[in-house]
C-alpha cells in the first residue's frame, strides 16, 4: 500500500507536468480554479471554442484521451497515468466537460460495435475535441426505465427512418455526432426490439430544443426525430440487440472513475475558514466544526474508493457496480453543503446579485445543479438498487412488463 | 501507486478470517457476554500461537516483526468476529505505547509476554466524564507515587500492567503531564470491575493507593506520547470497526434473502434493498478513509494525525449505522438476546467511546485539516 509512483510514473509525470505548464492557457487558470458545479462557464469568452482548442493541442502533442489506443487518437495509457495527468491538469481539466460525454461513453461504444473503417474515421477527430458527440437514450417515457423508449426506426432498403423524441440530452445543441438507441420492433418483449445507431447531429429531420434548468443555464435538450435518415452501416451491433451494446456504454460510464466527482467540500472548508460569526470565526464554532468533519471523512472516503478501483483497475480488474457510490455520496452531499453554506450566511444567503453573488452565488449555483446530479445517469434510487443487485446478491425488482410485448405495456397509470 | 493490500496480507486475512470463524463463533463471544469468564482464554493462547498477537512487535522483542499494514489485516478480522479478547487495549494501546516510549528494559521485559500471550496489558487515561484532555487528569504522580482514581479502564480487571496518564506538573501545559508503567500484580492498586453497554469487553475503574510506578518516557512528555498512542490506536480500532460494519451487513443481507413477507423475500423491497444499499455505502467510505490511515500508520506518516482522525470518525458512524440497521432488517427478532445482532449493535456503540467520543475525533480533524491548509 503506497502512493509514491514508481519510476515510470514519476517520468510520466514529469513529462506531463512540463507540457501542462508550458501549453495550458494560463490566461483562464484563476477563474476555472475559483469555478465550481454549476458555474463553469467562463466569462466574456466561448468556452467550447477554448475547450476545443485546449483538446486540439493535448491531441496534436499525444496527450488526449489517454486510455484510448493510439490508432484511434489517444495514447494507450494506464488507468494510473490517467489520474496522474489528471491532477497535473489541475482545473484546466474543467474545460473538458463537454467532451466527457463523447471520449467516456460514445468512443468506447464505437471501438466495441463499429467498423475499422469507421473508428479510424471517427474516433480520432473525437478524441481532438474537433467533433463533439452526445447520447440519446433518456425520453419522456424512458427514463430510469431506459428500455422503455420509443423512438422508432423502421428499415427501408439500406436505410433506417427514424421518429420519436429523445429528452435530457447532455450537449446536443453543440454536438457534431450522437449515438441513439431506438426500437425496432415493438411486437416483443421491451429489451429486446431496441437497436443502437450512431448520426450525424446536422441529419435532415433532427431539431434540437434547449430546455432550460432550475439553474437558469441549458445544458440539456429535447432532441425531435422526423423521418431522419440512417444508412445502415451506422448501426452498432445487431438489429435488436441495442439493449446489450448500451450495456457497454453504461458500463463504460461507470468507468469514468478518477475524474473526481464534485462535493462541494473543498469550497465548503474554505468558506468556513473565513467566515465571522457572532461569536467568531465560523471554524471554531463546535456545531460547524461537527458538520464539516462528517462531510470531511465523506469526502476523503469517495476520493480514496476512488483510488482503491484505479488501483484494481491497473490489475486488470474490471470495474464494477461499487462505483456507483460516487455519484450517489457526491449528489446528496453537495446538496446539503451548498444548503448549509447558505445557512451560516443568514439572511444574506439568499441575495445572488453581482456584489453579493461570490460567495452566495457559488453556493446557489452547487444547490440549483445538484438535483440534476442525483438524477442524471440513473437516479439515487436506481443507483442504490444497483448496488443491492449487483452488489449485495438481493433480488431484482419485481418488472411485470419483463416478458410482455412491447405494444402490449399499458402506459397510464389511471385510466 | 498501489492503494491495496498485496496479495500476502490478503492471504494472512483469509487465515485469520478461517481460524476466527472456527475459534470464535458467536456462541463464544456469547459466553463471555453473558458473564461465564471474563475474556476467552483459549482463544487468547490460540491468537499467540498464531502470532497475531505481536505481529507488528520486532522480533528482537518477540514478536513477528511483519509490520502495522498487517496489524491492519488483523484487527478488521477480530472486528468481524467481535472476539471477546483484550486484544485492542493490549496490542494497540500499551504495546504501542511501550514501542513508542517504552526504554530497551521496559520493551525487554512486556513486548515479548505480550506476543507470547502471557500478559495482558491496557492504558488508564479516563477519569470519568469527558474526552482525552491534558486538563481532565487529575490523578497524580509524586515522586513516582501515583495517587487517584481512572475509570473507565478497558480490561483493567484482566490485565497485568497498565501505562497510566498522570499529573507531573500544574503549568496549565501539556508538559504536566507524564506516563508511567505499572504492574497491577504488585499491590498498590485497587480494581473494580465496571458494568458496561458490551460486556464482551470489560471496563473497570483503578483506584491508586500511593502506587510506586515507573516513568514511561520523559517527564512531561505524556501528552505528545498519548496523543501518539490514541492515533495509532484510532486507525486499528477503525479497521475492528469496518470489520464489524461488514459483518453485520452481510447478516441483514442474508436475512433478507431468507425471511419471506407477503410472498417474496423482504430483501426484493426496495425499502429494504436501500437501506442495505446505504450501508454498504457507509461500510465502502470507511473502509477507504482506513486504508489511507493504514498507509499513515505504516509509513508513520506526518499525514497520520489527520488520517487516523478520518478513519476513526467514518468507521465509527459506519459501525453503527450498519449494526443498527441490521436489527431494522431483522425487524421484531433484530433486538431478542437470542439474535446476534445486539452484539454488533453494543460492540458499534462501546467501540465509539472508548478512545474518546465522536466528537473529540471531530475535533481533531478539523484541527489537522486547518494546520494542513495553512501550511
Amino acid at each position: 500500500m503506497n502512493f509514491d509512483d514508481t519510476p515510470q510514473e514519476a517520468a510520466f509525470r514529469a513529462e506531463a507536468k512540463a507540457w501542462i505548464g508550458a501549453n495550458a492557457p494560463k490566461q483562464y487558470e484563476e477563474e476555472l480554479r475559483k469555478s465550481s458545479l454549476g458555474r463553469t462557464a467562463l466569462k466574456n469568452v466561448n468556452m467550447l471554442e477554448v475547450a476545443k482548442a485546449w483538446q486540439k493541442k493535448k491531441a496534436d502533442a499525444g496527450w488526449a484521451c489517454l486510455h484510448w489506443p493510439k490508432e484511434y487518437g489517444g495514447r494507450g495509457s494506464s488507468p494510473i497515468e490517467r489520474v496522474i495527468w489528471q491532477q497535473e491538469e489541475g482545473p484546466f481539466g474543467k474545460l473538458s466537460g463537454m467532451f466527457i460525454i463523447g471520449h467516456g461513453m460514445c468512443g468506447p461504444t464505437m471501438m466495441a460495435f463499429a467498423g475499422e473503417e469507421q473508428k479510424r474515421k471517427y474516433l480520432p477527430p473525437l478524441a481532438a475535441g474537433e467533433n463533439v458527440w452526445c447520447q440519446l437514450f433518456s425520453e419522456p417515457a424512458g427514463g430510469s426505465d431506459v428500455a422503455g423508449l420509443r423512438t422508432r426506426a423502421e428499415k427501408k432498403g439500406d436505410d433506417w427512418i427514424i421518429n420519436g423524441q429523445k429528452i435530457w440530452t447532455s450537449g446536443a445543441h453543440y454536438s457534431d455526432y450522437g449515438i441513439l438507441l431506438t426500437r425496432t420492433d415493438p411486437t416483443v418483449a421491451k429489451h429486446k426490439g431496441l437497436t443502437m445507431f450512431f448520426l450525424d447531429m446536422k441529419s435532415p429531420g433532427v431539431e434540437v430544443r434547449p430546455i432550460k434548468q432550475a439553474s437558469g443555464q441549458s445544458d440539456f435538450n429535447e432532441v425531435y426525430f422526423t423521418d431522419v435518415v440512417i444508412p445502415d452501416s451506422q448501426r452498432l451491433g445487431a438489429v435488436n440487440d441495442g439493449w446489450n451494446v448500451s450495456l457497454t456504454t453504461l458500463m463504460n460510464e461507470r468507468m469514468s472513475i478518477g475524474a473526481g466527482v464534485s462535493t462541494g467540500f473543498p469550497e465548503l472548508f474554505e468558506f468556513c475558514s473565513s467566515l465571522m460569526l457572532e461569536d467568531g470565526p465560523a471554524i471554531d464554532d463546535r456545531g460547524v466544526r461537527s458538520k464539516l468533519a462528517n462531510w470531511a471523512v465523506k469526502a476523503s472516503g469517495l476520493k480514496y474508493t476512488s483510488m482503491r478501483a484505479i488501483s484494481a483497475l491497473s490489475k486488470g480488474d474490471r470495474p464494477g457496480p461499487e462505483n456507483s457510490i460516487g455519484k450517489l455520496v457526491a449528489g446528496s452531499m453537495i446538496q446539503d453543503v451548498a444548503m448549509y453554506a447558505l445557512d451560516l450566511q443568514g439572511a444574506a444567503g439568499v441575495l445572488s446579485g453581482p456584489e453579493d453573488a461570490e460567495v452566495a452565488g457559488k453556493f446557489q449555483a452547487m444547490l440549483l445543479r445538484a438535483p440534476g446530479t442525483r438524477v442524471e445517469g440513473g437516479t439515487d434510487e436506481i443507483m442504490r438498487n444497483i448496488i443491492a443487485e449487483r452488489v449485495l446478491g438481493l433480488p431484482g425488482d419485481i418488472r411485470v412488463d419483463k416478458d410482455v410485448p412491447f405494444n402490449k405495456i399499458p402506459t397510464k397509470g389511471r385510466a | 501507486m498501489n492503494f491495496d493490500f498485496s496479495d500476502e496480507q490478503k492471504q494472512m486475512r483469509d487465515e485469520a478470517r478461517k481460524f476466527l470463524a472456527e475459534k470464535c463463533p458467536p456462541k463464544a463471544v456469547r459466553a463471555v457476554l453473558d458473564g461465564n469468564a471474563p475474556y476467552d482464554k483459549e482463544l487468547w493462547k490460540g491468537l499467540a500461537e498464531m502470532g497475531f498477537l505481536g505481529i507488528a512487535i520486532p522480533e528482537a522483542f518477540g514478536g513477528a516483526g511483519a509490520g502495522h499494514l498487517e496489524l491492519c489485516v488483523i484487527a478488521e478480522e477480530m472486528g468481524r468476529a467481535l472476539a471477546p479478547v483484550p486484544f485492542s487495549s493490549t496490542v494497540y494501546l500499551a504495546a504501542e505505547a511501550l514501542m513508542i516510549a517504552g526504554s530497551d528494559a521496559q520493551k525487554q521485559k512486556w513486548l515479548p509476554v505480550i506476543a507470547s500471550g502471557d500478559a495482558i496489558g491496557t492504558l488508564a487515561l479516563f477519569e470519568g466524564k469527558g474526552n482525552p484532555s491534558p486538563s481532565a487528569i487529575k490523578l497524580s504522580a509524586v515522586a513516582g507515587t501515583l495517587n487517584g482514581v481512572k475509570k473507565p479502564v478497558p480490561d483493567g480487571a484482566i490485565a497485568d500492567f497498565a501505562i497510566v496518564a498522570a499529573r507531573t506538573g500544574s503549568s496549565g501545559r501539556d508538559s504536566d503531564i507524564s506516563l508511567f508503567l505499572v504492574d497491577l500484580k504488585a499491590g498498590g492498586v485497587e480494581v473494580k470491575s465496571l458494568t458496561n453497554i458490551d460486556p464482551s469487553r470489560g471496563q473497570a475503574e483503578l483506584i491508586f493507593k500511593n502506587c510506586k510506578a515507573e516513568p514511561l518516557g520523559a517527564a512531561g512528555e505524556g501528552w505528545g506520547i498519548l496523543t501518539q498512542v490514541l492515533d495509532r490506536a484510532a486507525v486499528l480500532l477503525a479497521f475492528e470497526q469496518v470489520g464489524g460494519s461488514d459483518r453485520a451487513l452481510e447478516m441483514g443481507r442474508d436475512y433478507a434473502l431468507d425471511r419471506i413477507a407477503f410472498g417474496r423475500p423482504i430483501g426484493s423491497f426496495q425499502a429494504v434493498k436501500h437501506l442495505l444499499a446505504d450501508m454498504y455505502v457507509s461500510a465502502t467510505l470507511a473502509r477507504s478513509n482506513c486504508y489511507y490511515g493504514a498507509w499513515a500508520l505504516s509509513t508513520n506518516a506526518s499525514e497520520l494525525p489527520e488520517a487516523a482522525a478520518a478513519a476513526r470518525i467514518s468507521a465509527t458512524q459506519a459501525f453503527q449505522h450498519c449494526s443498527k440497521n441490521n436489527i431494522q432488517v431483522h425487524g421484531g427478532m433484530g433486538f431478542t438476546w437470542e439474535f446476534d445482532c445486539h452484539m454488533y449493535y453494543r460492540r458499534a456503540n462501546a467501540t465509539a467511546l472508548t478512545l474518546g467520543s465522536l466528537s473529540y475525533w471531530e475535533d481533531a480533524l478539523i484541527d489537522h485539516m486547518r494546520k494542513r491548509n495553512a501550511a
